[in-house]
C-alpha cells in the first residue's frame, strides 16, 4: 500500500492538536456508551479497583512475613508500586486500546479506520475506551500518597522534582511500549499477548527493587526496553539506595531522554508497520 | 455409549480449534515465561529473607511459581474459555438454538472446556516449565505416580473451574451484560486459588477460610500434589475435596440452569 497522502500539509502542532481532539471525541463517545449501563459500570469500576489492588495486597502479605525484600522496606516498595502502577494505568488509559490492532488487521477492518479523516493512531488508541480505566491511576495515587508520607527521605529540590518527572516520563515510556509492541501485529497477526509481557509484566517487574533480579534482567530494562527509567533509576536517587549495576548517576536523571527516545522508536515502528499493512480486500 | 462418543468428539473438536491459534499460543508461552521469571525472583527474595516460609523450601517456592504459570490458562483462573463463546451466544440470541439441541447444555460446554484445557496444559504448560527448569533449580517429581495424581487433580481443577464459570455465565439469563459479575469473579478466583501467593501464607481468618473455598481446588491443591507436599492420604483427601466441589458446583449449575431456562428471554429474531 502506498504511503497515505496528506491532502493538506499542516504544521506539526496543528496535527498533534487534531489528533488529541479526535482521541478526546472518540473516548467521549465510548464513555457515554459505558455509562448507559449504570449498574454494570459501577460493578466494573469496583472490580477494576479490586483487580488493580490485588498485586499490592500480595506485597502487603509478603511483608507480613518479612521487614525487607532485597534490602528495601515496605514504604520503598509502596513508592515503586505507586509510581509503576500510575504510569502503566495512565498509559493504558491513553493508548491501551491499541492492543486490538491484531483483530483489525486480521478482520480487515483497519481499512475503515484508514479512510476516516482522522489520524489512525489516535482512533485506535481511543477505540473501546472505558472510563473504568481510571481505577488503576486512582488506586496507585492512594498507595503513592501513603508511601510519600512514610518514606524516611530528606526532600531536597532534586528529589522533589524527580517525582513528577517519574509520573510524566514513565507514562510516556509505557505509551511507547504499548504502541511499539502492538505494531508488531502488523507483521505477525495474533501475537498481541507478547505486548502484555512488557506492559503488565514490566509494571510487575518495577513493583519490586532491582536488587532482587538477575543483573542481566536489570541491564535489559536499562539498555533494551527502557523500563528502568520509568521508576527504578530515579527512585535510587529519591530513596537513597545504591545502584546494583553501578551506572553513572546521570542515568538517574535521564528519564526524559529515555522517554523521548522510546516514543521516537515506537513512532518509527508504527509507521513502518502501517506501510507494511495490506488490506484483506473485503 | 453413543453419548460418551459425542462428548468426546466435542472435546476433540475444541482441542483442535485452540491448536490452530499457533501465533497466539507462542505469544502466550512467551508471556507465561516472562511472568514466571519475574515472579520467581520475587519469591526467591521472600524465601531468602524467611527460609522455609509456609513449609516450602526455596526450590519448592520457585517451582510453585512455574506450576501456577503452567496452570493459569489451563484452569482458566482469569475466566474465559467457553465463557466467551457462551456470552456471544447470549448477545446474539443463538442461546435459544443451544437449548433445543438434542444434547445436554451443561455437558456440551463442559466437553468443549475440557478439550480446551487439554490443549492449554500441553501448549502453555510444558514450554514455560522447561524455561523455569533451565533458569532455576526447580523441584519436580520423578515418580510417574505423582504425575498421574497431578493430572487427575488438574482435570478435577478444570471441572471445578468450569462449575464456577458456568454459574457466572448463567447470570447472563437475567442480566443482559454479565461483564461486571465476571470481573468480580476474576478477583476472587485470582486471590483464593493461590495464583498470586500460596494460600498457606494467608494470615488469620483469611488463612482459615481460603483452604475450604472451591477456588483452593484450582491452583493450590494441584501444585501441592506435584510438589509432593501432599502424598498418600493427604493427596487422596485433596482429590476428594476437589471431587466434592466439582459435583456440588455441577449440580448447582444444573439447578440454576433449570430455573433460568424457564424464563429465558431471547433477543433478536
Amino acid at each position: 500500500m502506498a504511503e497515505p497522502v496528506l491532502l493538506v500539509r499542516e504544521s506539526l502542532p496543528r496535527r498533534v492538536w487534531w489528533a488529541l481532539r479526535c482521541w478526546w471525541l472518540i473516548a467521549g463517545m465510548w464513555t457515554k456508551a459505558a455509562l448507559s449501563y449504570r449498574a454494570s459500570f459501577a460493578l466494573l469500576l469496583l472490580a477494576s479497583l479490586a483487580v488493580s489492588s490485588l498485586d499490592f495486597v500480595v506485597i502487603l502479605l509478603m511483608f507480613q512475613h518479612t521487614d525487607q525484600l532485597g534490602g528495601w522496606a515496605l514504604p520503598d516498595l509502596a513508592f515503586l508500586y505507586g509510581t509503576s502502577t500510575f504510569c502503566l494505568g495512565a498509559a493504558n488509559m491513553l493508548v491501551g486500546s491499541i492492543d486490538a490492532l491484531g483483530d483489525r488487521v486480521r478482520a480487515g477492518t483497519l481499512d475503515t479506520v484508514l479512510i476516516r479523516p482522522a489520524p489512525a493512531l489516535a482512533q485506535l488508541c481511543a477505540e473501546r475506551f472505558s472510563p473504568r480505566r481510571v481505577a488503576r491511576p486512582i488506586q496507585s495515587v492512594l498507595v503513592l500518597g501513603w508511601a510519600l508520607q512514610r518514606l524516611p527521605v530528606q526532600w531536597t529540590a532534586s528529589r522533589l522534582l524527580l517525582v513528577p518527572v517519574i509520573l510524566v516520563c514513565g507514562t510516556a515510556i509505557f505509551c511507547a511500549v504499548f504502541v511499539g509492541f502492538a505494531s508488531l501485529q502488523f507483521w505477525w497477526g495474533q501475537v498481541g499477548e507478547i505486548q502484555n509481557s512488557f506492559t503488565y509484566g514490566g509494571a510487575t517487574l518495577l513493583h519490586y527493587p532491582p536488587t532482587i533480579f538477575a543483573k542481566e534482567l536489570v541491564a535489559g530494562a536499562v539498555f533494551g526496553v527502557p523500563l528502568a527509567f520509568v521508576n527504578w533509576l530515579p527512585a535510587l536517587h529519591i530513596l537513597g539506595h545504591p545502584d546494583p549495576l553501578g551506572l553513572p548517576t546521570a542515568f538517574q536523571y535521564a528519564s526524559p531522554v529515555a522517554a523521548v527516545l522510546a516514543c521516537a522508536a515506537a513512532g518509527l515502528v508504527w509507521r513502518r508497520g502501517l506501510r507494511a499493512y495490506r488490506g484483506t480486500g473485503s | 455409549m453413543g453419548a460418551a462418543r459425542l462428548y468426546l468428539a466435542v472435546a476433540a473438536g475444541s482441542f483442535r480449534r485452540f491448536a490452530t491459534y499457533r501465533g497466539a499460543t507462542l505469544a502466550g508461552v512467551f508471556t507465561n515465561s516472562v511472568f514466571g521469571l519475574i515472579l520467581a525472583s520475587t519469591f526467591l527474595a521472600l524465601w531468602h529473607a524467611r527460609p522455609g516460609l509456609g513449609g516450602y523450601d526455596a526450590r519448592q517456592a520457585v517451582t510453585y511459581i512455574w506450576i501456577s504459570q503452567a496452570l493459569l490458562v489451563t484452569v482458566a483462573v482469569w475466566g474465559g474459555g467457553f465463557q466467551d463463546d457462551l456470552q456471544e451466544r447470549f448477545r446474539t440470541g443463538d442461546i435459544a438454538i443451544d437449548l433445543y439441541r438434542p444434547v445436554d447444555f451443561q455437558l456440551w460446554w463442559l466437553a468443549t472446556d475440557l478439550g480446551r484445557a487439554a490443549f492449554q496444559l500441553f501448549a502453555r504448560g510444558v514450554a514455560p516449565t522447561l524455561v523455569g527448569m533451565a533458569v532455576y533449580r526447580t523441584r519436580l517429581p520423578t515418580d510417574p505416580r505423582v504425575w498421574a495424581l497431578f493430572l487427575l487433580s488438574v482435570t478435577l481443577a478444570v471441572v471445578v473451574s468450569f462449575g464456577l464459570r458456568f454459574l457466572v455465565s448463567l447470570t447472563g439469563f437475567w442480566l443482559h451484560d454479565s461483564d461486571g459479575i465476571r470481573s468480580l469473579a476474576l478477583v476472587v478466583s485470582m486471590f483464593f486459588s493461590g495464583m498470586l501467593l500460596p494460600i498457606t501464607l494467608f494470615p488469620g481468618l483469611l488463612g482459615a477460610v481460603a483452604p475450604v473455598l472451591p477456588w483452593a481446588a484450582l491452583i493450590q491443591l494441584p501444585a501441592d500434589i506435584l510438589l509432593e507436599r501432599r502424598t498418600g492420604g493427604a493427596a487422596a483427601a485433596a482429590l476428594g475435596f476437589q471431587l466434592g466441589w466439582a459435583v456440588a458446583l455441577l449440580l448447582l449449575g444444573r439447578l440454576v440452569q433449570g430455573l433460568a431456562t424457564r424464563k429465558v428471554v431471547v433477543q433478536g429474531g
